[in-house]
């Protein structure tokens, strides 16, 4: 086993602490997904909708860098924070264990 | 009159497949799309991107295959209402379907395709309060008809390359644009930045940055925004004509919601035991737009489900007829136009 820990505070402000598996390429949309977590995830994790918008509330861990895709999305998405990041973007590693998130919330246009 | 024998509602690789597989059986198909091109979101939003899993194909790009659908759906003549959303649909007496696109172009059809994909594209609206009071009272998502802001004061918000060339083409036309951008950096073509960053200089164009629109206002019309800046916090009013927020597309379900399908997580619920129908007997759902135990969104399955599905169609179009499926490999393809690809044949010759 190869799991770390992640938690989630939901839109609802729901802490849920969860067990993220690093051994199957698997990123924090997918977990979200994979838990049940209000998360679409619709265009699939190609960093095109911003539904798996997140913001980052730990200080001490380092992310993966952002690409390009990335950040011309977050350009254009909203409720965007200097801390937003794309769930799908951030691929679960044991870097990230103990990593807390918050889902930022999204437009019901 | 547009009268087909299957209606298929998105032109995306899913959809585009399904007119091979029902030309294959004679039946004739007609294509609706919002947007102004076949190919889905492979043609719009990914066509540089490789595909990996597409079966014999060790990888393509999604534009290319999108081209290669084209040709090989070409001899099947598909027909197509293109920039139209598919928007009302009727069941008639006899039993087939009449679709009404949001332009008023009607369809007739005995069996309709919903392969629609993520929904329709749209383009994304900002979360500001009363926004949907001022659509089309000075709020517009896209332009259209650039002579409509002529000697107007508009605002332009959002920061990629649609914001950033309607800024240079409106700076021409409008009495004053200002440009609104929550970061103070713009990723487009670098001529356009360029342009806009030249243009802001000159005192041609307001270049607003690190800021963002709040609040929208006006007595029946719109007739100023709210503008906040991110790092000191404070807000001020600006007047304006027109507020035009460019924020891209995002897919939506849209009308199809409302059609009385069941639906499940924003997906359209069928029968994958047997036919890929919905549950109105005549409409059917491919692709990405439907769900099932154990569904998955791959482009390969909606292949799939396509082909089952035509078979059924078949059925409806053509209740007292016995179809065996026929080896394209053994039987060739013929086109609507009577042209036929096949197997070269042996010859048998003496010499």
């Amino acid at each position: 086993m190869s799991d770390i820990k992640i938690t989630i505070k939901d839109r609802e402000g729901v802490i849920h602490y969860l067990d993220a598996p690093t051994d199957m390429s698997m990123n924090i949309m997918e977990l979200c997904k994979a838990y049940e977590l209000p998360v679409e995830g619709t265009c699939g994790g190609m960093a095109m909708c911003a539904s798996c918008q997140c913001y980052i509330l730990s200080d001490n861990i380092e992310l993966p860098e952002m690409g390009y895709d990335e950040e011309v999305m977050l350009d254009q998405a909203f409720f965007v924070e200097d801390n937003s990041r794309l769930g799908c973007q951030i691929s679960l590693t044991k870097e990230l264990d103990g990593l807390e998130i918050e889902l930022a919330p999204v437009s019901d246009d | 009159m547009i009268k087909t024998d299957i209606l298929i509602i998105g032109a995306g690789p899913v959809g585009m497949f399904a007119v091979f597989e029902a030309g294959l059986m004679k039946l004739k198909c007609h294509i609706i799309d919002a947007l102004p091109m076949p190919g889905g979101q492979c043609a719009e939003i990914y066509p540089k991107k490789p595909i990996f899993d597409i079966p014999a194909y060790p990888e393509i790009l999604a534009g290319d295959l999108i081209d290669n659908l084209s040709r090989q759906i070409a001899p099947f003549e598909p027909k197509y209402t293109l920039g139209e959303r598919a928007q009302d649909i009727e069941k008639l007496n006899d039993g087939t379907f009449k679709v009404t696109t949001n332009k008023g172009t009607e369809h007739f059809a005995s069996v309709v395709f919903i392969a629609g994909g993520l929904g329709s594209f749209e383009p994304r609206k900002p979360p500001i309060p009363n926004i949907a009071n001022y659509e089309g009272k000075g709020v517009e998502y896209m332009v259209k008809d650039p002579e409509k802001f002529r000697n107007k004061k508009i605002i332009i918000s959002g920061g990629g390359d649609s914001a950033l060339d309607w800024t240079i083409y409106l700076s021409n036309i409008a009495s004053e644009v200002s440009l609104v951008h929550r970061r103070n950096e713009f990723r487009g073509a670098l001529d356009s930045v360029e342009k806009v960053s030249e243009l802001s200089k000159a005192g041609i164009i307001n270049l607003i940055t690190e800021a963002e629109i709040t609040e929208i206002s006006g007595s029946k019309n719109l007739e100023s925004v709210t503008i906040k800046d991110r790092k000191t916090k404070e807000s001020k009013e600006k007047q304006c004509d027109y507020f035009i927020p460019l924020f891209g597309l995002s897919p939506k379900l849209g009308p199809i919601g409302n059609w009385g399908l069941e639906i499940e997580k924003n997906a359209i619920v069928v029968n994958n035991a047997l036919d890929y129908q919905t549950n109105i007997p005549g409409i059917f759902a491919i692709g990405d737009i439907n769900t099932y135990p154990g569904k998955l969104k791959l482009i390969l399955c909606g292949f799939h489900e396509a082909t089952i599905a035509v078979q059924y169609a078949y059925k409806i179009i053509n209740p007292d007829k016995k179809y065996m499926m026929k080896y394209t490999t053994v039987n060739g393809v013929t086109g609507f136009n009577g042209e036929k690809k096949e197997a070269k044949k042996e010859v048998v010759k003496s010499i």
